[in-house]
């Protein structure tokens, strides 16, 4: 009876925690539609998560509404925590229409560490499709969670998860414009290069080691590359006129820039540790945004050949036999390839407005999956699930994070100051 | 393009080698006051100097009359129609005086080439790049030799008004003469 009483008193406290607004102002989730394809799944409190500085469940429903692919449900107030397969009965979850739920426990060890145990069961017929454990440090509570959600993420749906990178964007506060690395979800960020000039076009090394980006620091744009362990930097390209546009090659050797040597912007290839220049593309118009496909044999770049700015793309073994890729629009800018390199993501304008769109390259369909009127900088998750890019919002820049399977997008809503040029991150090693 | 017989003439006769040498490199390593973090410990790629033409540094002179001359064409700007590169007729006077400066001063100008802040970053660079190109090649004609002049571009990233409205707008599209 002691017992019991102790332990409704736990149910008490975590009743109340779980009527705190769920929507917390760091990320703003906006699902529209389809909510019907969505997996439903309720994330209980770990039992004694009141014990842990902060609120790793939390974190996790987070994470998996950021995704737009889970439909999360909210438990009723007074649930009994589960802390063992044995204790969890399903038929509450059956009725609330869950298709799984997700419950744990904290408990102390010796030395501070902390021990995190939760399973993930489907509810009818009933499954467990996860156990896991973790003992930790408090300091490390964020990854764990951002774990966890992978975990789950894999575990429910079968396919690879996207929390285990992290994403790159430039802040502009006043006159300084700062570079800056992030979790998923924004939080966390840490500059990696403060200017008082502006800098643009961050790009990842396939290993996430190093960001190329643009910086006008000398009056004039030139690229550098950072190591982000070690803050190093190296000027990769400093040539006569603009250097611009960076992008690295699959395997991490290469990277596509944009120099004016000729007098117009084009393509050119150049070695990682800038030697071994070499042009790439041959116009007397405007080429620029150059981006590797993912297989490393053709670069697809935006061209004002025809008129306007079109995407085309160009193989790599020197034929130079060029195709257009977009047709629909006289504006179309900024070209990213999914990682399986079946579609490519870009910016479209079209009466004034300027939006992200999703094309598949073997039918050239195209669908829109950003709604503001100033869309930019689109860059796909290393899942391929979600596209990233920058909105304006009354005059201030924010990242979005746009779902490729259902409509829907995340606001970054954490991240303060003009927030732009968003690039996310491979998987981190 | 309607090109003023006395400027060319000015700059025909006033145009002497440009004798400065500089290693671009140098002004391009971190350390510059510009980055607070980031420790730049920059080296020059390869292969970048051999393109890069020397650039000179400032000449200062304390006569008067070059004080003069630089303060009438400091600031000036050429502005720009939408999508457009070419040099309207009301700024050729603006691209004449850089040219008789240049000609007669025989500095070094960087011409940084702006756009509106509408639309792709990388993309704007471009069109900038095309504006700063356009009043390259008018200052050549006028007889600024090409290592005096590197067209540049700053795309939208530094614009002069910061609304949105047409006004705005035509400020930004501008090319802007810096001299070094």
């Amino acid at each position: 009876m002691h017992r019991l009483i102790a332990y409704c008193w736990r149910v008490l406290l975590l009743a109340t925690m779980l009527a705190a607004p769920l929507a917390r102002a760091d990320l703003t989730v906006d699902i529209v539609g389809g909510g019907s394809s969505r997996y439903p799944l309720t994330i209980l409190p770990m039992q004694n998560e009141e014990w842990l500085p902060e609120a790793v469940t939390q974190t996790v429903k987070s994470d998996l509404a950021m995704t737009g692919l889970f439909g999360l449900l909210e438990p009723p107030g007074g649930t009994v925590l589960p802390a063992s397969p044995q204790a969890f009965d399903p038929v509450p979850w059956q009725q609330n229409g869950s298709r799984a739920v997700l419950y744990g426990k904290v408990t102390k060890l010796e030395g501070g560490l902390l021990r995190l145990t939760f399973w993930a069961e489907t509810v009818n017929p009933r499954e467990q499709k996860l156990a896991a454990e973790f003992d930790v440090h408090s300091s490390q509570l964020r990854d764990v969670a951002h774990r966890i959600a992978d975990m789950v993420y894999e575990a429910l749906l079968g396919s690879k998860s996207l929390f285990a990178s992290r994403i790159a964007f430039v802040v502009q506060k006043g006159k300084e414009s700062r570079l800056q690395v992030a979790d998923v979800d924004g939080r966390r960020a840490q500059t990696v290069l403060r200017s008082a000039e502006p800098i643009i076009s961050p790009a990842w090394s396939p290993d996430g080691s190093r960001l190329a980006y643009v910086s006008f620091e000398n009056k004039k744009p030139v690229i550098y590359v950072q190591d982000l362990a070690t803050g190093q930097r190296r000027l990769l390209a400093n040539f006569k006129g603009s250097n611009s546009a960076p992008t690295w090659s699959p395997d991490g050797r290469k990277l596509a820039i944009v120099l004016t040597l000729s007098g117009n912007s084009q393509v050119y290839i150049i070695n990682a540790d800038g030697t071994g220049l070499s042009r790439f593309s041959y116009s007397d118009a405007i080429d620029t945004e150059p981006v590797f496909s993912p297989d490393g044999r053709q670069i697809a770049f935006v061209s004002d050949r025809s008129g306007g700015p079109q995407i085309y793309i160009q193989p790599l073994d020197g034929s130079k036999t060029v195709r257009r890729v977009t047709f629909q629009g006289a504006y179309n800018v900024s070209p990213a390839f999914s990682p399986d390199g079946r579609q490519l993501a870009y910016v479209r304008r079209e009466a004034g407005r300027f939006k992200v769109m999703l094309q598949d390259l073997a039918s050239g369909d195209a669908r829109m999956i950003s709604n503001s009127a100033f869309d930019e900088s689109p860059s796909f998750a290393p899942n391929g699930k979600m596209v990233l890019y920058a909105s304006d919002e009354g005059g201030r820049s924010v990242l979005y994070a746009a779902s490729t399977q259902h409509p829907g997008r995340v606001k970054l809503g954490v991240l303060e100051g003009q927030v732009q040029d968003a690039a996310w991150g491979p998987f981190n090693p | 393009m309607k090109v003023l017989p006395f400027v060319v003439a000015a700059a025909a006769v006033l145009l002497s080698a440009c004798a400065s040498t500089g290693n671009p490199a140098d002004s391009a390593n971190a350390g510059n006051a510009a980055i607070v973090s980031g420790n730049g410990a920059s080296t020059a790629g390869g292969g970048g100097s051999s393109l890069n033409p020397a650039q000179p540094l400032p000449q200062v002179d304390a006569a008067g009359a070059e004080a003069a001359a630089y303060a009438g064409v400091n600031g000036k700007s050429v502005f720009f129609d939408f999508d457009q590169s070419a040099i309207k007729d009301e700024y050729k006077g603006v691209v004449e005086a850089h040219a008789a400066y240049l000609g007669k001063y025989k500095g070094h100008v960087l011409v940084q080439g702006n756009t509106d802040v509408r639309g792709s970053r990388e993309y704007n660079l471009a069109l900038g790049q095309r504006r700063a190109e356009s009043v390259k090649q008018s200052l050549e004609v006028l007889g600024v030799k090409p290592d005096q002049v590197e067209a540049v571009s700053f795309g939208m990233e530094k614009p002069q008004a910061s609304g949105n409205t047409d006004g705005d707008h035509a400020q930004n599209r501008r090319a802007d003469f810096v001299y070094q």
